[in-house]
């Protein structure tokens, strides 16, 4: 069973209870309890009819609470070849548990290909932010699917061809009309191929093609921008073909899929969702005893713990792969655990059968206070914030006691045998990423060089000083294909130093890109310690006299160190050779950019208005001394391999 | 019929037509619920086959033409599946 933030059988629950709640909670006007008390139950009882219930009474709080749930919109269309229509309550309710709201428009049948082509389609008029592409091998590769027996090999050859052309065609046209993601569900095989086992005999048979149809998916959606695949093929193989289908729902109301697995479809799709929507987290928080390690240290001692190749220590290495894997995408690994901090570090340090040691993870919190304190602190040591963490552990008590102090954690259930460890933590659409940068795969060592250079920081007498020693170099760069991915990354992500929190995807950067009076720059950053990679984005136009910034952000690692000054300096220096007079930015404050709050008056802006949204500053190009900082070696690229900037 | 299935049942179809349990008895039909139609339909027999673990035949699925009737079904299935 995939679970991939609920693991239903592990509690024991009373749902008509909580229902009462919740609409109790309503009437009383505690909405945020209220949401919160929905999202338990849905964690309880992820079911159809929870599902009703759960998006009903979303609906009902978004109407009441004038400000709004604290939840991020997401627009998804679904272009489809079946019955889907079941599915979406279990998908909006999925997306509540992940902090989103979703909004869900469904295609009618079979008519995707003028969804697609047509840019005054329904489709288009819905401006979803994501599209998902679910046709069936039966729809999409009818010949191959049905007839295959009466074709002759060139035919059968012909036929997947035209396949792939045609979706090459739909997906140009699509990404014409519109910047919204794409997932692609990949052909599923044919569980009992028309020739059985002389199919798998060739490359050209059954399902050798549509094989063959998958791998040009892949293809041609690698090369676009925010075009992803979902391998549906391996969905339904996950869950075993004779499981997943229901032929009497199908031949009833073209439902494929059976009743009991409309859920795992819901939260595959969630997987891309959740990356696209920024809900995504930063860092895993994990438990040691009983989560890194079968026992506890502090009891059963280093040779009384069970980790190891064997059963049932292999259960926990299996554990630690999932770990090393997310760590190689970039998401930090971070210990908090109730123990005596010798024991643990020995363990961390020298156990045999540990695949993970202490030096894997970015922070670590191994003492006896409540884990909602420690996990603030390892926030905060790390720079991000509290929504931004994962929490790992095998102890019911310990999960709600930090959904209930810090319920922006996102808590992942363990399930009770240590053998679903691995997949849980792997099926968590919260760790998923859809594209990943270098420095995604470097952040570990980038933080453990961090941990390095806070401590150099406090032997300096002057700030300036420090900066010197640092020997920044920094690399100033209008944005490339190369850099769009994590430029958009940034957007989505950066929530401290960011002046706007405008939040862009990959396509829409890249349309922006195309535009002659806008301007994108990056900002790579190196220093004697390590390299930190592509950490911050400007994004400027030009409109008359002046050029506005449009966004203007820095990653956390580099806040305070002068780069700022370097990269908006660098922005006024291009504006003033474009002949603009004057650099304008808004400053729109959120909860959590307090830290950009200044920035402007700083930099010698002076303000011009202040409304409800934020206020609108100006700096005299004329008259202005910006200039980078000479402690900074500034780079800059000339020009593009567009031959913009 | 017992009432446990009854209740069961009653709850489901609560969640599934947003009415209160209290309001739906064993004869309450797409006649009564205004909002039973088609792909209410669908819907409440996919989360009849989730909770109960059972799944329903064509056939089946014609009968149920009240609560009460899904209930029965529910059961008998129940019983001859064990």
């Amino acid at each position: 069973m995939s679970n991939s933030i609920s693991n239903p059988k592990a509690v024991e629950h009373n749902p008509p209870n909580l229902r009462a709640e919740v609409d109790r909670l309503i009437a009383q006007g505690a909405f945020d309890l209220a949401a919160r008390r929905l999202s338990e139950l849905w964690r309880r009882d992820p079911a159809s009819g929870t599902a009703s219930f759960v998006i009903s009474r979303i609906d009902e709080l978004r109407e009441k609470t004038r400000e709004g749930l604290a939840l991020a919109k997401f627009k998804l269309a679904i272009l489809r070849s079946f019955t889907v229509e079941p599915i979406v309550p279990l998908l909006r309710a999925e997306a509540f548990a992940y902090g989103i709201d979703l909004e869900v428009h469904v295609g009618d049948f079979n008519t995707y290909v003028q969804d697609m082509l047509d840019s005054q389609s329904s489709l288009y008029r819905f401006a979803p932010d994501a599209v998902v592409l679910a046709v069936r091998s039966d729809q999409a590769a009818p010949e191959l699917w049905r007839d295959f027996a009466d074709l002759a090999p060139e035919a059968a050859q012909q036929a997947a061809e035209r396949v792939v052309r045609g979706y090459e065609q739909w997906i140009g046209a699509f990404r014409k009309h519109s910047q919204a993601a794409l997932i692609i569900h990949s052909l599923e095989r044919p569980s009992s191929p028309s020739l059985g086992v002389l199919d798998d005999q060739s490359e050209a048979g059954q399902s050798g093609l549509i094989r063959r149809i998958n791998r040009e998916l892949r293809r041609i959606a690698a090369g676009f921008h925010g075009v992803y695949v979902l391998d549906y093929d391996a969905l339904v193989t996950r869950h075993g073909s004779e499981h997943w289908h229901d032929e009497r729902k199908w031949l009833m109301a073209r439902l494929p899929i059976a009743a009991g697995h409309l859920l795992h479809m819901a939260r595959e799709w969630m997987r891309f969702i959740v990356p696209l929507s920024g809900r995504t987290s930063k860092v895993l928080v994990v438990d040691l005893d009983n989560t890194l390690w079968g026992g506890v240290i502090g009891e059963d001692g280093m040779s009384g713990i069970e980790v190891g190749a064997e059963y049932p220590g292999a259960a926990y290495q299996a554990l630690h792969r999932a770990l090393l894997d997310l760590s190689r995408k970039g998401i930090l690994l971070a210990v908090c655990s109730k123990n005596n901090l010798d024991d643990a570090m020995e363990a961390l340090e020298k156990h045999p059968g540990m695949l993970v040691r202490a030096n894997h993870f970015a922070a670590l919190r191994i003492n006896w206070t409540d884990k909602a304190q420690n996990l603030r602190e390892i926030a905060q040591e790390l720079n991000v914030g509290i929504d931004a963490l994962a929490f790992l552990d095998d102890n019911p008590f310990e999960r709600e006691q930090v959904r209930a102090a810090l319920p922006e954690v996102t808590v992942i259930d363990l399930p009770k045998n240590p053998l679903e460890y691995a997949s849980a933590l792997r099926n968590c659409a919260a760790l998923e990423r859809l594209t990943l940068s270098s420095e995604d795969q470097q952040r570990t060592e980038m933080y453990a060089a961090q941990k390095q250079r806070a401590g150099v920081e406090q032997n300096f007498q002057s700030k300036e000083d420090f900066f010197r020693f640092l020997e920044q170099e920094a690399e100033l760069e209008p944005v490339s294909d190369l850099t769009l991915a994590r430029v958009a990354q940034l957007t989505q992500k950066t929530n401290q130093f960011n002046l706007t929190t405008r939040r862009y995807t990959e396509p829409q950067l890249a349309e922006m890109a195309k535009q002659p009076e806008w301007h994108i720059f990056s900002i790579k950053v190196r220093d004697r310690f390590g390299d930190h990679g592509l950490v911050g984005v400007a994004i400027a136009h030009d409109e008359g006299e002046q050029c506005e910034v449009d966004t203007f952000l820095l990653s956390c690692r580099v806040i305070g160190r002068t780069v700022e000054t370097a990269l908006l300096a660098h922005l006024a220096e291009r504006a003033a050779q474009r002949g603009r007079k004057r650099l304008m930015g808004w400053f729109l404050p959120t909860k959590k950019n307090a830290p950009a709050r200044d920035f402007y008056p700083q930099h010698g802006f002076e303000r011009q208005e202040t409304n409800g949204a934020g206020s609108l500053w100006a700096l005299d190009l004329k008259s202005a001394t910006l200039r980078c900082p000479d402690w900074i070696k500034l780079r800059t690229a000339e020009t593009t391999p567009g031959g913009k900037n | 019929m017992t009432d446990s299935t009854f209740e069961q049942v009653r709850n489901v179809a609560s969640d599934i037509f947003g009415i209160p349990g209290d309001k739906i008895t064993a004869e309450s039909s797409p006649e009564t619920i205004e909002n039973w139609d088609s792909m209410q339909h669908l819907n409440l027999v996919l989360a009849i086959e989730e909770k109960f673990r059972v799944q329903l035949e064509p056939e089946d699925i014609e009968q149920m033409k009240n609560i009460g009737a899904v209930a029965a079904l529910v059961e008998k299935l129940q019983s001859t599946a064990s």
